[in-house]
């Protein structure tokens, strides 16, 4: 078994088995979907899970962040248990958020994960308020805001970073480019190719990383966090990255240019942290072999439970509504 | 008179009560802040803010750029991790510009976790027409948010209520809009600083009668009053309720009086279609009540108001207006 890292520290050994269960989760996401036992719609990240482990690795416990829809590799990277994660895609009575969030909605507050948005965009000041809310109560948290591409043609991105950079808010608003927002290419919806430079215009910090490369990520964030616990103010971290499967739920990513998929996948950030992993000896492919199947026994078995659980009562609609 | 309660009182403004609840909140407890355009420095727009930040400094009275959307979302934040925020909206008709976090974000919170987390938020929000404000700063807005289970909504009909209704939504756990109306900042009369916080979601009578029920909110409770003293002239007892709550709604107290007035007149300064008014006609109507009389609404025209002062004051129901009706279902 692989030991959960001291947060904050790089741990490869970590970050590959985090990057695992992601995939093997969001894999198996899709296959459930298929048959008809995930319901609704998914967004998955297969393709993307370097973004995820590499920046909350980088996190301190007490740290926030908010995620969205596309979020189930954020709340896995923040050590959500999958099969509460699964019961909430199922709308069972044991999932994370009891049912009455689904797979948009992988909320945490245990682990500081105080919201997962289904509105492009809307994330970003709640985060932004919760670094606010951690400077005014001085206890040095930091807040984590993760958000795509296309979430960046949207006031509330703009709204954010401008507050933010005046208001020196200790936020890390990260920012996963996986070329398209839903199933519109970048350029044609906005007018740069590195979202990075936006940053430029609110006096902040603009850098952009290889989304692929964990061990790049976890240092980019790093230093934002350091920054930002520092009291030097929010940085916009660009991800560049890919997403295998389609937008959502049965999109078949037409509208990608040919060739461009298989590129992607030859730069797989698994492969490549493996790859690394094995030839510095840190683990060997048959380590790593063994370890993808233990992985994936947990993730079915997780799916076994969680397709086991109860349908909430009832009698609980009308919970949760207003406070207690 | 001289009783303890009415010696405590002191005379002040609509907008002193709310300068002087949000000094209090904010003395009370560190976890409240308060934040929206221009009013620290400048004291607010209506100056209803005035030394707040001389008080309180700069981390608890926070001067925003002009973001409604981005810091009601931040103003979430802070709620859901230990701050108890107020946030101003200068004028209501900028609410749709928060419109996300008004309608997706702050009333879901709470449900779309599974109970993790309360948001103990208030945005105030000033409203109204008779400043001849023109089309786009008049609207009261009190309706708009009222098919948002999770968000209550109140307002204020008078300094009284002003003042405790928004020291009760600082201390409710929900998110609260509180809308208050920019036509009566200056409306003065005693109020007991002491007196307990107004309870969430009740609706209040300010005067007793056996005729006729009118519900009215903000301008037009005062308006409703006057048209009670010109009905009381002419032997008809009007009752007067302030509803206070949009949401909830107080079902209750209007069907008790209701059942002893058997008469309704709804007094509104919002289109009838859509709003509070109608729905509690609704509500009453599958109850069988009013039994023997049809309910009026006394409601803003179907078209926007305009500017031009006469345009205007004829649009907004006038106490006439409202005794009129009274008068109508009185007589039918
Ligand atoms: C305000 C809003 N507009 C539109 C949508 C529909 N929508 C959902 S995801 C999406 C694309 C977002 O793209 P991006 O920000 O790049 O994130 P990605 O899905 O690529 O992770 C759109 C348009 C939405 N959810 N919210
Ligand atoms: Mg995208």
């Amino acid at each position: 078994m692989v030991q959960s890292p001291q947060p904050g520290q790089p741990d490869q050994r970590a970050w590959f088995r985090s990057m695992l269960v992601i995939r093997a989760f969001e894999d198996t996401v899709q296959q459930l979907f298929m048959q008809g036992l995930v319901v609704g719609t998914t967004h998955l990240c297969q393709g993307q899970e370097a973004v995820p482990v590499g920046a909350i690795g980088a996190m301190g416990a007490d740290d926030y962040l908010t995620i969205t829809y596309r979020g189930h590799g954020h709340a896995l990277a923040r050590g959500v248990d999958p099969e509460a994660a699964f019961a909430e895609m199922m709308g069972r009575e044991t999932g994370l958020c009891k049912g009455r969030g689904g797979s948009m909605h992988f909320t945490d507050f245990s682990r500081g994960l105080i919201g997962a948005f289904a509105i492009v965009g809307a994330g970003l000041p709640v985060a932004l308020g919760a670094a606010m809310s951690a400077k005014l109560r001085g206890t040095k948290q930091v807040a984590l805001t993760f958000f795509g591409d296309g979430a960046t043609n949207i006031g509330s991105f703009h709204e954010a970073l401008n507050m933010a950079s005046v208001w020196k808010a200790p936020v890390v608003f990260v920012c996963e480019n996986n070329l398209y927002g839903e199933y519109s290419p970048l350029r044609s919806t906005t007018p740069v190719d590195d979202i990075a430079v936006r940053a430029a215009s609110y006096a902040m910090p603009g850098i952009v990383v290889d989304g692929n490369d964990v061990q790049a990520v976890h240092e980019q964030t790093a230093a934002a966090i350091a920054r930002a616990r520092a009291g030097e103010g929010p940085t916009l971290l660009e991800c560049k990255t890919y997403r295998y499967s389609g937008h959502s739920r049965t999109d078949p990513g037409k509208y990608r240019k040919p060739g461009e998929l298989d590129a992607w996948k030859a730069r797989d950030p698994i492969i490549r942290l493996g790859e690394m992993l094995a030839a510095e000896g840190i683990m060997s492919s048959d380590e790593q072999e063994a370890l993808r199947q233990t992985v994936q026994g947990e993730i079915e078995s997780a799916v076994a439970r969680a397709t086991a659980a109860p349908w909430p009562a009832l009698e609980g609609i009308g919970r949760y509504v207003y406070a207690d | 008179m001289s009783t303890p309660t009415e010696v405590a009182a002191t005379e002040i403004t609509y907008r002193d009560a709310i300068r002087t609840a949000l000094a209090a909140e904010l003395r009370a407890d560190p976890a409240v802040v308060f934040l929206g355009e221009d009013i620290g420095g400048a004291g607010g727009s209506f100056k209803t803010s005035e030394g707040l930040l001389e008080e309180f400094g700069p981390d608890r009275v926070i001067d925003t750029p002009i973001s409604e959307n981005g810091f009601v979302g931040a103003a979430l934040g802070m709620a859901v991790t230990g701050m108890r925020p107020v946030v101003e909206i200068m004028f209501v008709d900028f609410l749709p510009s928060a419109g996300d976090a008004m309608i997706n974000e702050i009333p879901k919170f709470r449900f779309m976790s599974g109970g993790q987390a309360t948001v103990p938020l208030v945005i105030r929000a000033i409203g109204g027409a008779t400043g001849h404000f023109g089309t786009q700063h008049s609207a009261t807005g009190e309706s708009w948010f009222q098919q948002m289970p999770g968000l209550l909504v109140a307002t204020a009909g008078s300094p009284a209520s002003a003042y405790g209704l928004l020291r009760a939504a600082i201390r409710c756990n929900d998110p609260v809009l509180l809308i208050e109306h920019k036509g009566m900042f200056a409306r003065k009369e005693l109020v007991d600083l002491d007196a307990p916080l107004p309870e969430v979601g009740k609706a209040a009578i300010l005067r007793s009668g056996g005729d006729v029920t009118i519900v009215a909110t903000l301008l037009m409770v005062e308006r409703a009053l006057q048209a009670a003293d010109m009905l009381a002239a002419e032997g008809i007892e009007a009752e007067v309720i302030d509803l206070r709550w949009v949401a909830p709604l107080d079902i209750a107290t209007i069907r008790e009086s209701i059942l002893r007035t058997d008469r309704l007149v709804i007094a509104e300064e919002q289109v009838h279609a859509g709003g509070w008014g109608a729905t509690l006609i609704s509500l009453l109507a599958q109850e069988g009540l009013p039994e023997n009389s049809i309910p009026r609404a006394v409601s803003m025209p179907n078209y926007p108001i305009a500017f031009s002062p006469p345009l205007e004051d004829a649009a907004v129901p006038s106490a006439d207006r409202i005794a009129e009706a009274a008068r109508a279902v009185v007589r039918e």
